[in-house]
């Protein structure tokens, strides 16, 4: 039997835009997952909190506002302190608008991988089923 | 991880191990039945608050104005909030997060979003599981948030020990109020959004059912809140403390919780019993050759259920 994929999809930070967090949380929920959504407005240290207390497999950050190389890395600094570990057990993703040249930057501090505007949201969730750092058998 | 290490991290108030814990049991874990078998003994007899009501009456938002006020005596306070499961994809969209905004990183609040995962009822299968785990922790109360509920999804008055049963005005009339179900499993009940137009009406609907009917001890009170500004929500509060202090004082306490130890009893009796024969008879190919005959008209169920207790138990009993 095989467990039932958790994932948070959050908004880190001061952007109001929420329509494509809504549309991967739908797209999750719809491949049989639980997506836990964090609502707007949320500083990387509790967005850590809500990923190690409904303990999930991915956590999909959702940003708009141009402040990604900031806000991101600081949510997965803020993951390793909660959960007391440098090896992270859960899947990092991010979407929204964040150019190209950027996106070394972020793999460089431990977002595992960004889909830009466009991406289909069966690629994402293909990705994210491929890509689990946790057992789910 | 294995259960001495996860007992030992729940012990030692690691939410890590707590939040595993729940997984384990929400996954159907051998690990994790173990888990809760053994942080049942060192249950520490926190204080259960049931919240319940229809969808967009504000349950959230309560909880949320309820934790604050809690934390603010001093109590430490396990959140539970049920979201329901899709039936197709078994997905779930678990919103209870977005109203609950000022109190994510506080030390003494631990928060878990659950989905119903097909348990009818207002409550996911394990919800009496995940209050053992959290008991354990050590939280002085555990507040469990139900899925918005219709009429008669009535599970959280298993393991609450108090229920507070939220309305909002214009959801009905007078009829709906005398109506069985949701609203006798009330201890306290909350007309939220009392600055909407028809809030004093839905109190008196409700104090006019209270009137029909003789209490014995405990008189539900009708607390009007406007929960998104706080508003009476130290009445609410303390009317519920004040049921609590009756269930102690009259005894009513020890007959609830030996009710809800029953009822997760029948729950891990039929797990063993009728989960397993069921289980069996598909893999074995039985239940297919039944269903079959039901189909064809060749058997009847109840034939067919005494077959299967019969194969399986070798005596019907």
């Amino acid at each position: 039997m095989s467990r039932t994929i958790r994932v948070l999809v959050g908004k880190p930070g001061l952007d109001g835009h929420d329509r494509g967090a809504k549309v991967i949380a739908r797209a999750y929920r719809d491949a049989g997952m639980e997506v836990i959504y964090s609502g707007l407005h949320r500083t990387p240290e509790e967005l850590a909190r809500m990923a190690v207390e409904e303990d999930v497999d991915v956590v999909a950050l959702s940003i708009l506002s141009g402040a990604h190389a900031t806000l991101l890395p600081k949510v997965v600094d803020c993951l390793k302190k909660e959960k007391g570990s440098d090896q992270l057990d859960v899947l990092i993703l991010a979407g929204g608008i964040i150019p190209a040249e950027d996106v070394a930057f972020l793999k460089e501090h431990g977002i595992d991988e960004v889909f830009g505007p466009g991406t289909s949201t069966e690629e994402i969730v293909q990705y994210t089923r491929t890509h689990l750092k946790r057992e789910i058998a | 991880m294995d259960v001495e290490e996860i007992l030992e991290g729940i012990e030692a108030k690691k939410r890590t191990y707590l939040a595993r814990a729940i997984s384990l049991v929400e996954d159907g874990s051998p690990l994790g039945r173990e888990v809760v078998a053994r942080a049942f003994k060192s249950k520490k007899n926190a204080k259960v608050l049931g919240i319940t009501g229809a969808p967009g009456v504000g349950k959230s938002t309560l909880v949320d104005g309820l934790i604050g006020k809690l934390r603010e005596r001093g109590g430490s306070v396990g959140v539970i909030a049920v979201d329901p499961s899709s039936p197709f994809t078994g997905g779930a969209i678990l919103g209870d997060r977005v109203r609950m905004r000022s109190r994510t990183l506080d030390e003494g609040v631990f928060f878990r979003s659950l989905a119903t995962r097909g348990h009818l009822g207002g409550l996911s299968r394990h919800t009496a599981e995940v209050i053992v785990l959290m008991d354990a922790f050590g939280f002085d109360y555990i507040v469990v948030e139900t899925v918005g509920v219709g009429q008669s999804e009535v599970d959280v008055m298993k393991y609450a020990h108090s229920v507070v049963v939220v309305l909002a005005p214009g959801l009905g009339d007078d009829i709906q109020a005398i109506k069985a179900g949701i609203l006798e499993i009330g201890d306290v009940l909350c007309v939220n959004k009392a600055d909407l137009p028809g809030a004093e009406r839905t109190r008196k609907e409700l104090e006019m059912m209270l009137g029909l009917k003789e209490f014995e001890g405990w008189k539900p009170p009708v607390v009007e809140t406007i929960a998104s500004s706080g508003e009476g929500l130290d009445r609410l509060l303390e009317s519920v403390l004040q049921h609590q202090d009756y269930l102690v004082a009259s005894g009513l306490l020890e007959k609830k919780v030996r009710e809800s130890h029953h009822a997760v009893l029948v729950e891990y009796v039929k797990r063993e019993t009728l989960d397993k024969i069921m289980e069996k008879a598909e893999s074995d190919g039985t239940l297919d050759r039944i269903l079959r005959d039901l189909v064809e008209g060749a058997g009847d169920p109840e034939s067919g259920a005494r077959a299967l207790v019969e194969k399986y138990f070798g005596t019907t009993i």
